[in-house]
């Protein structure tokens, strides 16, 4: 059940530095939203504020609310590892386990959370690995090591991975950086079919890429380095792309800055 | 034409670009080698030099300096110093290996005189000191009960002492636990045998046995665990941990299912390094686990024996029957080391992550 973020008035610190300031946003379910902007602006950050995993990094610390539908992530009671598996992340690099084979990497959410029926778990690994498009490349070697795979198939084994638990909402950190042009395609193609299920956030260095899989985007800035990054503006993204409202935001895509 | 460039005769040297030299052949570094210690020994010989160091040093010397002259002569003072560079590297891997090599060699020829079925199963029981036979079952028996106690008891607290230091520490109780680690490793081993023996025996008032000298020595095998633990998590890549803890796995989960297993193989190698090291430790023993010519096979009650208090009993007893013994115990001792190390060795490579396709 893809379900809508409404975030308010949220600053991310890390010990005493102000990461991000006073960000308000809504992001739709069932679609995508893309994070852009330049280095250091907060993007990945605000991205972890959002499953609280933020709050994992040694002085990490949160202010404001984000409400899941009608549930603040940042409640009192609020079990962080209740948030994450309804919230689910892609990292910048794969990070396949490297003790585990293909099948066990995908099955190991549910079993380590132990909350699944064993009979159930040949298909939920199925049906993960095709979600993510990597059953045909895998099934005759789910026993072996995640590790043994390509740069791309080793990021669509992590989104298998991801999606395995079911999560309502799947964050992604810059998924293709580390990957060549064919396996991010791949990727692009799998994010427009993920959004049919899930709320997809992700953030991007390519612009193109935020053009291409985005229904929304949202434009991160900072004042100046050392300063809190700030969000600048979030529209659809073809607005964002040919008329944008705010001057840096025109600035910051047609390459004048960044 | 290749041909005719391969026909041409070898004396018309090739024409050199600026990028090629000339260079020594491939088994220079071997034949100045043998020359040079071939020199040595006869300098040595013809001088009458009765120790066998001088003749060992001359070769050294001669074979850095021959490599250097020739080198220099043939290709230039750049390579020569890599050359010399090179040569010293081997000269130190030589003095390094040549005492551990001939210490193989002598507990082994002398080891094993006595060392047969018999010696491996039977007690000093009834056996003089000055008389051959005998053997040192009871030693090997009370040193893998001593052993076996000291890393039940170090291993599980070296272990989540570790865990407690990498995954939650941070704040100043890590530090001081961190302080004391290190203090600890400084430990001498006679120190630790007498804090049990104050505790122990002389305020509690037990008895010498075997549990009491594991004691000790799990006190001196707990920061050696700690350390090597503690580095081998800290290898664990913090993306591994963070993958799990997205995907809504608890955090002791996360380290006993995710970072434990990826750093299985080095925390084992780094338990029995420590095993190996306390295996040898003769200070602790001699003073709580007392020991006896009998086979004792409890270890929480009465005096047991150990391999290396065997060893120094039968040495310092000093007669030509005790002395074959006390060799044949060594080489068990190094034995038991060995087989332990490779034991970790096969552990460490069958745990480790695999990579392969
Ligand atoms: N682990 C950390 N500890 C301290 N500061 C951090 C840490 N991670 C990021 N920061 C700081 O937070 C700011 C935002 O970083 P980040 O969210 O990674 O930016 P982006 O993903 O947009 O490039 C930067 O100024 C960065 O230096
Ligand atoms: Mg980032």
């Amino acid at each position: 059940m893809a379900k809508r973020i409404d975030v308010s008035g949220l600053s991310a610190y890390y010990g005493a530095h102000k990461a991000i300031d006073d960000i308000s946003m809504t992001v739709e379910p069932r679609s995508v939203t893309a994070f852009i902007g330049p280095s250091g602006c907060g993007k990945s950050t605000f991205l972890r504020t959002l499953n609280r995993m933020h709050e994992v990094t040694p002085g990490g610390r949160v202010e404001g609310k984000v409400m899941l539908d009608d549930e603040n992530l940042y409640g009192t009671n609020v079990d962080p590892v209740a948030v994450r598996r309804t919230v689910g992340m892609v990292f910048q690099r794969p990070n396949p386990f490297p003790t585990m084979s293909i099948f066990d990497n995908v099955a190991a959410g549910l079993r380590l959370n132990g909350n699944y029926k064993k009979s159930q778990l040949n298909d939920i690994v199925e049906k993960s690995l095709k979600g993510a498009n990597l059953w045909n490349e895998v099934k005759d070697r789910l026993n072996k090591p995640g590790s043994g795979l390509s740069g791309g198939q080793q990021q669509r084994l992590c989104i298998a991975r991801a999606i395995a638990v079911e999560p309502d909402v799947l964050l992604m950190d810059e998924p293709c950086s580390a990957l060549d042009p064919i396996s991010t395609l791949a990727i692009e193609d799998l994010i427009g079919e993920l959004k049919e299920r899930f709320t997809i956030v992700i953030v991007t260095h390519n612009m193109q890429q935020a053009a291409r899989v985005s229904d929304r985007t949202a434009f991160f800035n900072l004042a100046a380095v050392g300063q809190p990054g700030k969000l600048i503006e979030l529209d659809d993204t073809e607005r964002i792309f040919s008329n944008p409202s705010v001057q840096a935001t025109e600035d910051y895509i047609s390459g004048r800055f960044g | 034409m290749s041909h005719a460039i391969q026909d041409r005769p070898l004396s018309v040297a090739p024409r050199r670009g600026t990028l090629s030299h000339a260079r020594l052949p491939r088994w220079t570094p071997a034949a100045v080698a043998a020359g040079s210690v071939l020199a040595g020994v006869g300098t040595g010989l013809a001088a009458g030099w009765h120790s066998k160091v001088q003749w060992g040093l001359i070769s050294a010397l001669l074979f850095v300096l021959v490599t250097y002259a020739l080198t220099t002569k043939v290709e230039g003072s750049r390579q020569a110093k890599d050359r010399v560079a090179t040569s010293l590297v081997w000269v130190c891997f030589v003095l390094a290996v040549v005492p551990l090599l001939s210490l193989a060699w002598v507990t082994v020829s002398k080891g094993l005189a006595v060392l047969d079925g018999y010696f491996l199963t039977h007690s000093m029981n009834g056996v003089l000191d000055a008389e051959a036979g005998g053997g040192i079952y009871h030693a090997l028996l009370g040193t893998v009960e001593q052993v076996g106690i000291a890393t039940l008891i170090a291993a599980p607290i070296g272990l989540l002492t570790a865990v407690y230091l990498v995954e939650y520490g941070g704040g100043k109780l890590a530090q001081a636990v961190t302080f004391f680690v290190d203090v600890m490793t400084g430990i001498p081993s006679i120190v630790a045998g007498l804090f049990v023996l104050t505790t122990w025996n002389l305020t509690l008032g037990f008895g010498p046995s075997g549990f009491a000298g594991a004691m000790a020595l799990a006190i001196l095998m707990m920061p050696v665990v700690v350390r090597s633990t503690e580095e081998m998590l800290k290898l664990v890549p913090n993306e591994l941990r963070e993958a799990s803890l997205a995907l809504g796995i608890p955090k002791w989960r996360t380290i006993l299912k995710v970072v434990l297993p990826t750093a299985i193989g080095g925390i084992t190698t780094g338990v029995m390094l420590a095993v190996a090291r306390i295996t040898g430790e003769t200070a602790p023993v001699l003073l709580l686990v007392f020991g006896t010519k009998l086979i004792n096979p409890n270890p929480f009650e009465g005096a047991q024996s150990s391999l290396p208090l065997y060893v120094y009993e039968q040495y310092a007893v000093g007669t030509d029957a005790a002395v074959a013994r006390a060799w044949a115990a060594a080489l068990v001792l190094i034995a038991f080391v060995m087989i332990l190390n490779l034991v970790a060795r096969g552990i460490a490579r069958w745990k480790a992550p695999k990579t392969g396709r």
